[in-house]
């Protein structure tokens, strides 16, 4: 399906606007202002911050949780939400 | 099988024939009934299809463009406001090239408030990137409906169909309902279309830069979709020996005048056309089925030879006029001959336009050299 479209003539062109890239390729990073800052040390793991990014932008690997900054747009829930105090928010220096 | 039945009750047998997949709905005076019915249908399994109740018309079009996306096979009823409130949608759905089907129950815009038939509703959506047509009998409304499916289908655009509140929708006649059969023979399942597929994941509508190419892929198919409408209407005619054309005329051959409107004044104007003819005036009607596309060439063929035409318009643009009108006038742009059109408004809010106020009509064309501001009919002294 894919392959029969292109944007190179109108012929080419689907009859309306399909995009077969999923929101993964839609990388939001840059949008940021401030960056969070996650401190493993402090962690425990209760995964809220995960819970609680609308941007999918917390990941979990083997139990541990890191901020992905290809993604995050510096939202803030995550530090607001964390119990133990484990994220800060810094200004984005670009 | 011949049933009596009111035109709201053609609509639903009619879904009900197109095996409608998804139904989403609210209702609205005049319009409840036609998904009362259908939601009897599903409820009984004669229908099997998922009906939606929603808390607005705005979220019933959302809904059946969701499920259209999907590939289902939609239906929606509304009217007058609950058109209005999904007017955002509709841009939507035609946006996405989605074959949804939509009757349309005429009916006036509030305010002042008013439950009768008035044509502004359907008409204030003519930039919406529907098709529509207008019909003037139960059973047209029945046929329009099976054959609205067949275009919208080939065309990827959302067809609605417009019937007048009350004169139409609550008036029982006879509506010869076809075999199940002669309707699958016409009208199959859905084609296969580009869907929403779990295994291709897929974002439809997403944002564009082109823009103005997927404009003009929709101009293009409205343009095609006039061609399409044509040869439906004629395939149609081989299965249940009816068709209506793109335009429906009556005596037009040899017409010095041409009453033109749409919908269900078009019966009165020709019992008026047949007492003219009896007085020795050539008097013709042109009634206008499908407002978009707008069938330009087959409107300049009937008007060509008339030297008047006399536009009634069950509806109103403020600040300019009739809304037929205006697009007649347009389309004759391109004739050559002087054909001089004259404008009446009557019947708005669905006040009754007699066989009295057309007589006094074809009166005033013929007396007056040149057309001037439209003319209002039935309004107090």
């Amino acid at each position: 399906m894919k392959k029969k479209y292109s944007l190179k003539s109108l012929d080419t062109l689907p009859i309306t606007a399909i995009s077969f890239l999923t929101t993964e390729g839609n990388e939001t990073g840059e949008w940021r202002s401030q960056r969070p800052i996650l401190d493993p040390e402090k962690c425990n793991r209760c995964g809220l911050c995960w819970m609680y990014c609308p941007d999918n932008a917390v990941q979990e690997e083997g139990g541990l949780f890191h901020i992905s900054y290809t993604y995050c747009k510096g939202c803030g829930i995550c530090a607001k939400e964390c119990p133990k105090g484990a994220i800060v928010i810094e200004k984005e220096e670009r | 099988m011949k049933r009596v039945i009111s035109a709201n009750q053609a609509v639903s047998y009619a879904v009900l024939a197109a095996k409608a997949q998804v139904i989403a709905a609210y209702p609205i005076t005049p319009q409840s009934s036609i998904v009362e019915m259908l939601s009897g249908f599903c409820a009984t399994g004669a229908l099997h299809a998922k009906f939606i109740n929603v808390e607005s018309e705005h979220s019933a079009m959302a809904a059946c463009m969701s499920a259209s996306v999907a590939g289902a096979r939609t239906f929606t009823a509304t009217s007058s406001q609950g058109l209005a409130l999904m007017h955002e949608v509709l841009h939507y759905a035609s946006g996405l090239r989605l074959p949804i089907v939509m009757a349309n129950v005429n009916r006036a815009l509030a305010s002042p408030f008013n439950l009768k038939a008035d044509l502004t509703d359907s008409l204030s959506q003519r930039d919406t990137g529907w098709l529509q047509f207008y019909c003037e009998s139960g059973q047209e409304v029945f046929d329009t409906i099976i054959q609205a499916y067949k275009i919208a289908e080939q065309i990827q655009l959302p067809v609605m169909v417009n019937l007048e509140g009350f004169i139409l929708s609550h008036t029982y006649e006879i509506v010869d309902i076809p075999e199940q059969s002669q309707v699958d023979l016409f009208l199959p399942s859905c084609p296969p279309r580009e869907c929403l597929d779990i295994d291709n994941p897929s974002m439809f509508g997403s944002t564009t830069d082109y823009y103005i190419n997927f404009r003009y892929k929709m101009h293009e198919d409205m343009e095609r979709a006039k061609g399409v409408c044509g040869e439906t209407d004629a395939e149609f005619k081989k299965i249940f020996g009816r068709d209506y054309g793109l335009v429906n005329t009556y005596l037009c051959e040899d017409a010095d005048l041409i009453l033109a409107t749409a919908g269900t004044i078009a019966g009165t104007c020709r019992v008026v056309a047949d007492r003219a003819r009896a007085r020795g005036l050539k008097v013709g009607v042109l009634r206008i089925r499908m407002a978009r596309p707008f069938p330009v060439k087959q409107i300049c063929e009937r008007l060509r030879t008339a030297k008047k035409v006399a536009v009634i318009d069950r509806d109103f643009s403020p600040g300019c006029g009739g809304i037929f009108a205006q697009e007649v006038k347009a389309a004759l742009q391109g004739l050559a001959s002087h054909v001089l059109v004259y404008e009446f408004i009557a019947g708005l809010g669905g006040k009754d336009v007699t066989d009295k106020d057309i007589e006094k009509i074809i009166e005033q064309t013929l007396n007056t050299p040149n057309p001037g501001d439209s003319t209002w009919i039935g309004l107090l002294k």
